[in-house]
């Protein structure tokens, strides 16, 4: 799409490595702007954002039940490979949407659920019980959310999960030092 | 200060859950994008962009079958007939930094952390745009180079050899500190 006439790439030859420089066909849709720019292109796309707002409890409820059918599916088969798969990636998805869709909590809720799967030593050696209030955990949060008094409510709940999973995390990898030092390392993610 | 030509840019966005797709789509068309491809995972991805020539890729992490890391690794092969320069940027629900490290090792341009918001993704794209780097090819490495500092005092085991930082005489961290003692 951005096209120019192809320039030479430029290679410069070291002991143990190339330095090589490609033309950059992006340079011609960068534009200097000169004085006051009217156009703010982030606030008109937090405007649409904003448009399809109200389609994400849908989504949300569509996630939270993808993730509670992995989980039924886990406690009719157990924990195959494809299973925690599928668990850890409805998880994963609403660790990741769930907030800009809104429900900060859930995705709290969601990111505590991955944690267990990605670092229990032996899932079939957690208990069951904490899986599964995750899981309602954020079925609550995101049908609930309508009520006023539940935001507060929502983040309790997400910081008790984590403070309970954390704690079982801690003490089930105790010989494991690269996964303690994964479980205590801070998140890179951006703060809302 | 500087103005992107969104209209002008090709993107290739992958991404399994559609929810995000459609959330990326929405981005990019009010930045003013007009030409946006989507594909739900690595192996269609790969082939759309060597139909495709995209710009930019932007892709996520986890995905079935053959994830963004794979694609970021496809499209970074030197010997490639396709282009393998295009800047990727990686949109991941995963926030730990050692996933940083090992999607910078696969050759990604940019890592952006979910949850997502605009002007986050518009200050990737507007870096990628702007501020290219080389690409360095080692043995082991083929992608954009994974120095951000521009000094040449890293003292660091990897260091590469033959520029001017092995001919640079740094003090140990362990001197420094027992010199300021």
């Amino acid at each position: 799409m951005a096209k120019e006439k192809p320039g030479a790439i430029e290679v410069k030859a070291f002991t143990d490595h190339h330095v090589i420089t490609p033309p950059n066909p992006l340079r011609k849709v960068l534009h200097r702007v000169i004085g006051k720019d009217l156009d703010d292109p982030v606030a008109r796309a937090e405007k649409a954002l904003a448009g399809l707002s109200g389609e994400f409890q849908n989504w949300m409820a569509i996630e939270a039940d993808r993730l509670s059918a992995a989980h039924a599916t886990i406690l009719r088969n157990g924990f195959t490979d494809d299973c925690r798969e599928e668990l850890f990636r409805a998880a994963h998805d609403i660790k990741g949407d769930a907030a800009t869709f809104g429900f900060p909590s859930a995705a709290a809720a969601a990111e505590s659920l991955c944690r267990i799967i990605e670092h229990a030593p032996d899932l079939d050696e957690v208990p069951s019980n904490l899986i599964a209030h995750h899981i309602n955990a954020i079925q609550a949060i995101v049908r609930q959310r309508t009520k006023l008094d539940t935001v507060a409510t929502a983040g309790e709940l997400s910081r008790q999960l984590r403070g309970i999973a954390d704690e079982y995390l801690m003490q089930a990898n105790r010989d494991r030092p690269e996964h303690l030092e994964a479980i205590m390392a801070p998140s890179i993610a951006p703060v809302e | 200060m500087f103005r992107i030509d969104f209209n002008k840019l090709r993107f290739l966005v992958c991404d399994d859950n559609p929810h995000m797709r459609r959330i990326l789509r929405t981005l990019l068309h009010s930045f003013g994008a007009r030409e946006v491809y989507e594909s739900e995972d690595g192996a269609t991805a790969l082939e759309m962009y060597s139909h495709y020539v995209p710009d930019i890729v932007i892709t996520d992490w986890s995905m079935p079958i053959f994830d963004g890391l794979e694609l970021a690794q496809m499209i970074r092969q030197p010997d490639s007939k396709g282009n393998p320069y295009a800047p990727i940027i990686m949109l991941t629900g995963h926030s730990e930094k050692r996933r940083v490290t090992v999607a910078r090792d696969a050759g990604v341009t940019e890592f952006l952390a979910k949850p997502i918001s605009a002007k986050g993704l518009y200050q990737r794209i507007l870096n990628v745009v702007a501020n290219p780097r080389p690409f360095i090819k080692t043995k082991t490495y083929f992608g954009p180079d994974r120095r951000r500092n521009t000094t040449n005092t890293y003292i660091g085991p990897e260091r590469r050899i033959g520029g001017e930082v092995e001919v640079l005489q740094q003090p140990s961290l362990l001197d420094k500190a027992r010199s300021t003692v």
